[in-house]
Formats: structure tokens, sequence, C-alpha cells
């Protein structure tokens, strides 16, 4: 039992960082809303195995909060907010889709040389985990290097949240604070982004962040 | 006072956060500018207050979820003062910004509750016994702070306010793993749950912590809360958000919010520092430290913009007060402790003076900008007051910092003195240079006003201290910053 709830807990942090690469390239705004749910989805499927193997209800709180929130409130709200503003085109990627899948599997393997001997005195399940959740990380700061437009650059940094929780309940018995402000604080963030992009829609012809900067450009 | 201090209904420490809360709330209510304005005011003075009172009483931290030691207080003291000057300026000047047109009076509640929000967060950052708590309070200063710098609704607003929301966010996430990462180092030692966040718990087991983990939590910290900080090469948000925001945004993103993050880093280096297998913190610091100096340095060189050029100097005084302290000791950490303070005063008191120079030329452009001292001789001259201290020119107390952190560099590592008195005297160059076009000279065309000026009263008030500390720093606060120094090792 001990080694399948291992094997199982590494196998969907794994899928995490799999529907991570899958992100990466998608070159359509609603191709990629759909796989960010499945991500979401597959982080609240982990948390709430998490949550079963450490015998630690108030976990079940974050995974629904997880399927709720971001697998289907945030990207079913976002899919109207791309079809209202009209932009579901492809999206440019900086560099290309095939390096930077190359780029990402260097991450995954910085993230898991970096992580595998530091925790080593950490249980196994986290020091997987903190392994995976990392390469999670690092995969959402790359998309949102490598996209240009607001939107993606918006779910690069949903989905290196989703690394960060996956992270948090690995670690056993952190405290529920933090989990609960992280999901809410991805609420508040993306109030504020969705803030944003309506202003910048008010006063842009496009969410292309390529833009603003050639505006910045000109004025300085 | 002690005895009248237990009298009171509340603690003070409590006080600090449910004053700017209850205002933050109230203040979201008060559509009128003129009514909202004075409480704002007056709920920075209450903070200041109260903030005051925690120099003479502890809480006890076993009770609590706050705590107060020397170090904390004194960017608590220092954030709730300027807080409260940079209240008062604000009052006159967003009004004259409503006159104008730039700012759409609907806007007023929104400015008004988030100051305070800001306030409360900043307190909260800055007291907080949890690693976790205190991150949600930098997350929530810097989603404040996002909301402030995007209130003109320009296209340039927009737009550095995006910047620093997504940057920001990157670095407050990165804060976030090391966080996670010092719990799963203090578990095996602490046990699961609450204990194992709380800082006094932390710093006590701090040695028998795997330094593996802690080497790497740090390294995320580091960039976490550094691009909060604002150091080169994390530094892109900081000057577009100076530049593009209200200027007592400015005034206080530079003379608070980079402190708070600073203040993060100072703990998290005492952590390591009380591990004795953890890689020395210090070195990192200090290198970050001397690419932000150097960097800015030159990029002074460079602005057109004149809030930009100061947000420039916030980046390389930042880098010299990340460098003292990353050379640690008693000497060069008061000499930081003291950079910080001069700094925070100075900085904001030139944003106050800047904001009022781009509302009487009617321009940021520093081309456009000449002869201050003729046309505006009050103005003028405390800008240039403020400068040659921003720059280090003796007698003030920037001066003073530098030439300790300067002399105490050359006995310990002369190699490392060599770069760091480079990148002052690039910097000094720079702005003397930009000053003497601003400041003087045959004067620019001013755009008159009948309305309110901008009260001049917050901008001398802190020169005045700058030049105080300069010339005489009282025994108290020489023996509480060496005590501070000593804390941090």
């Amino acid at each position: 039992m001990e080694r399948f709830s291992l094997d199982a807990a590494h196998l969907l942090a794994g899928g995490m960082v799999l529907v991570s690469f899958m992100m990466l390239y998608q070159n359509r705004i609603l191709g990629l809303l759909n796989v960010f749910a499945a991500h979401a989805v597959v982080l609240s499927l982990s948390v709430a195995w998490q949550a079963y193997v450490q015998a630690a209800p108030h976990l079940f709180v974050t995974a629904a909060i997880a399927l709720i929130l971001k697998a289907i409130i945030i990207p079913v709200a976002l899919h109207h907010m791309v079809l209202r503003l009209g932009v579901h085109r492809d999206i440019e990627t900086v560099g290309g889709i095939g390096p930077t899948m190359l780029m990402g599997m260097g991450l995954v393997a910085l993230s898991m040389v970096v992580m595998l001997p530091a925790a080593a005195e950490a249980d196994p399940i986290a020091r997987e985990d903190l392994a995976l959740a990392l390469s999670v990380i690092l995969l959402g700061l790359l998309m949102m290097v490598t996209r240009q437009n607001a939107i993606s650059q918006v779910v690069g940094f949903m989905s290196l949240e989703n690394g960060l929780v996956l992270a948090a309940t690995g670690a056993r018995g952190m405290p529920l604070v933090v989990e609960i402000s992280v999901a809410f604080s991805v609420l508040v963030a993306f109030i504020v982004i969705g803030v944003f992009l309506f202003r910048i829609r008010e006063r842009f012809d496009t969410i292309d962040t390529q833009a603003l900067d050639d505006f910045r450009e000109g004025r300085e | 006072m002690t005895a009248f201090l237990h009298q009171l209904p509340f603690a003070p420490i409590d006080a600090v956060l449910v004053v700017p809360g209850i205002a933050a709330l109230l203040l979201a209510l008060i559509p009128q500018y003129k009514l909202g304005a004075r409480i704002n005011m007056l709920a920075s003075g209450l903070t200041f207050l109260c903030a005051l009172t925690l120099l003479v009483e502890r809480p006890d931290p076993a009770v609590s979820f706050l705590f107060v030691d020397d170090l904390n207080v004194v960017f608590v003291v220092l954030g709730t003062f300027v807080g409260f000057t940079t209240s008062i300026f604000s009052a006159s000047y967003i009004g004259h910004e409503i006159e104008i047109g730039r700012l759409k009076p609907g806007y007023i509640r929104f400015y008004h509750g988030m100051y305070q929000a800001l306030s409360f967060s900043m307190n909260l950052g800055l007291t907080a016994n949890n690693i976790g708590l205190m991150w949600v309070a930098v997350e929530l200063a810097t989603l404040t702070t996002v909301l402030m710098v995007g209130l003109y609704r320009t296209q340039a607003a927009l737009e550095a306010a995006w910047k620093y929301f997504i940057l920001g966010s990157v670095g407050i996430a990165l804060a976030l793993f090391g966080t996670i990462l010092i719990y799963m180092a203090a578990r095996p030692v602490i046990g699961e749950g609450h204990d194992a966040m709380v800082w006094t718990t932390l710093i006590a087991n701090a040695a028998a912590f795997s330094p593996e983990l802690l080497n790497v939590a740090f390294v995320f910290l580091m960039l976490g809360y550094g691009t909060k900080v604002g150091l080169a090469p994390l530094h892109a948000w900081l000057p577009d958000a100076h530049a593009e925001g209200p200027t007592p945004i400015s005034a206080v993103l530079s003379g608070l919010l980079l402190n708070v993050a600073l203040y993060a880093l100072l703990r998290f280096k005492m952590l390591l520092a009380a591990n004795p297998f953890a890689v020395a913190p210090g070195p990192l610091l200090v290198t970050l430290g001397l690419v932000s100096l150097i960097f800015a340095a030159f990029m002074l060189y460079l602005r057109r913009d004149i809030k930009r050029l100061f947000a420039y100097s916030s980046i390389e005084h930042m880098g010299l007060i990340a460098f003292a302290f990353g050379m640690g000791g008693p000497l060069a950490n008061f000499a930081g402790l003291l950079h910080m303070t001069m700094h925070s005063l100075t900085k904001s008191a030139i944003f106050f003076a800047v904001g009022q120079v781009a509302q009487v030329k009617g321009t940021q452009k520093i081309a456009d900008i000449r002869g201050l001292t003729e046309s505006h001789p009050t103005l003028g001259w405390s800008l240039v007051v403020g400068v040659a201290a921003i720059a280090g020119l003796p007698p003030m107390g920037i001066f003073t910092s530098e030439f300790l952190l300067v002399s105490s560099t050359f006995a310990r590592e002369p190699l490392l003195a060599i770069p760091l008195v480079i990148g002052l005297l690039l910097a000094f160059g720079a702005l003397i240079w930009r000053l003497t076009g601003v400041a003087f000279g045959k004067p620019s065309p001013s755009v008159e006003h009948t309305g309110r000026r901008p009260s001049m009263l917050p901008l001398i008030i802190h020169l005045v201290l700058v030049l105080i500390a300069g010339l005489y720093l009282p025994g108290p606060v020489v023996a509480w910053f060496q005590n501070v120094a000593r804390m941090l090792g």
C-alpha cells in the first residue's frame, strides 16, 4: 500500500508536468485554455490523493477549490472573454515551439538535479513531489517568457501557481492558512487581471503585450 | 508610559493593523475628496503614533501571530512615518491632480482605500511572526500597489501596472516556493503544523535544519523578494511603476515597499546565518548589490524622464543597502540600516519635490525642465538640497552612511571597495549633471494654476531630518542601530 500510494502520487505529479508540456505547444488560445483546465483537474486529483494518503481532510478543500475555480470557473470565464474580445486567433511564440520544448526539458532536468539531492532528508513523497512541482513552476515561467499575448501569460502564471499548490500540499502538515491564501490569491490575481484586460481593451486595439512594449519604446 | 499603555483597551501592535484596516474600509465609502484626504491623514498619523509606542511595549510572541523585536520596529516606525508625511503631501497633490482633470474624482474612494490597505499590508508583513503570513502580506501589498500604479488609466500607466503585476507575481511566486522549502527544512526538526512556520521557533532551531534545503530555499527567496527590492537584473518593473503612477505612490514605493521586501530578505539571511552548514548568504547579496549599483549608475545617464531618473537612483541605493547587509559585521550592518533610513526619507522627499515640479512645468521630461531655482525658488532649492543629499554630499545623512560603508569595505575587502566607489562616483556625476540642468539656467515656461499649491511641509521635515542625521546622530539611535547591527550578524 505504501509503495502504491507513492507511485500514485508520483504518477499524478508527473501528469502535471506532462500537461505543462502540452500547454507549451498550444498555438491557439482556446486550445490553451482547455489544456489549462486539464492541468487544474490533474492538480485537483493530485491534491485529493495527498489528502487521502496524509489523512488530512482539509486538503480536500484545496482540491475542491482547484477543481471548481481553476478547472471550471476561470477557464470558462477566460473563454468568454477571449470570444468577446475577438482574439481567438493563432498566438505567436518567441523562438518557436521546438526550441521551447527543448528548453522545457532542460528545465525539468535542472529541477531534478537541484531538488532530489537537496530534499534527500525530507520524506520520499515530498522529495519527488517537490522536484516535479519545481518543474511545473519553471515550465509556467518558461511559458510566460515565450508567449507575447496577455491571456497566455496569465495562463502561464496560473499554471505556475498550480505548481506552487502541488509543492505546498506535498509538504506534509503545512498549515491550511497558506493553501487557502494561495487559492485566494489566484482569485484576487484573476480579478485584477480581468480588470486590466478590460482596461487594456478600452485603450488598445490588441492585447498583445508586444504592442505595449512597442508603445513604451516610442515614448522613452 | 508602559503603565499607561497597559490601560489601553487594545494592544498597540494590533492598532498598527486595525487603524489602517478600518480606515481602508471607511475611506472606500467616502466619495468627497477633502473629507477623504483628512481621514487618510488622520489614520496615517494615528498609525504612526501607535507604531511609536512599539518602541517601549512588546507583545508576547507566544500568544500572538505578530511579534516585535529591535529589527522590525525600525522598519515599522520608519514606514509609518513616511506613510504619514506622504498622506499630507498626497492630500494637496491629489487635490491638484483632480483640479487639472488628470485624475477622475470617481477614483478618489479607490485611491484612499488602497492607500490604507497598502499601509495595513506593509505593517502586517513587517510584524508577522509567521513566514506564510508575511508572504501573504507582501502579496497583498503588491496587488494594492499594482492597482495604484494603474490609477491614471493612461496607456503608459496601464502598461507599467501590467509589467509590475506580471514581474511582481512571478517574484512573489518564487518567494512562496522558497517559503515552502523553509517549512520542509523545519518540519523534521520542529514537527508538523503551525510551529514550523513561526519566526521565533524557526530561528531558535535553525542550526538543526537541513543545510541543502535551506540553500535552495534561499536562492528562491532571494530571487522572489529580490524582485520586489528591485535588485538588478530583476528590476524591470521598478522604473515604469515609479514613473507612471501618482507621485505619492512613487514616494511610498521607494520609501516603504522596497524596504518591506528587504526586511523579508534580511530575516531569511538571519535564518541561514544561524545554520553553520548552510551557504553564506552574504556574497550573494554583495554580488546582486554591486550589479544593481553599477548598472543603475550607468542607466542614470540615459534617463530622459525625471521620475524614471530617481527610480533608477532607488535601484542604485537598494543595491548599496543590499551590499552593506551582504558584507555583514557590526559596522557594515550599521551603515546599511542608516543608509536605508536616510534613503527612505530623502527619496520620498525628492519625489514630493518632483511631483510638484511635474505639476508646475506640466511635463516629466528632463529636457523641458530648466531654471527651477529661478522660477520657483523654494521648490527648486529643496530639490537641489534633496538631490545633493541623495548623491551623497556632506553634511547630509547619506554621506555619513556611504562613508561608513566605503571605509569599512576598504578595511575588510579592498577589492570590493573599488567597484563600490566607482559606482558611487558614476551615480554622483549623473545626478549632479542632471540637477544643474534642471535647477539652474534660464527658466523654461511654467504652467500657471490658480489652485492650491501642494504642501511643502513634508518635504522640509524629511530634509531637515536627513540633515540632522548627517550632523549629529542622537546617542539612543546609535545604540539602537548598533544593537540591531549585532542581531543581523
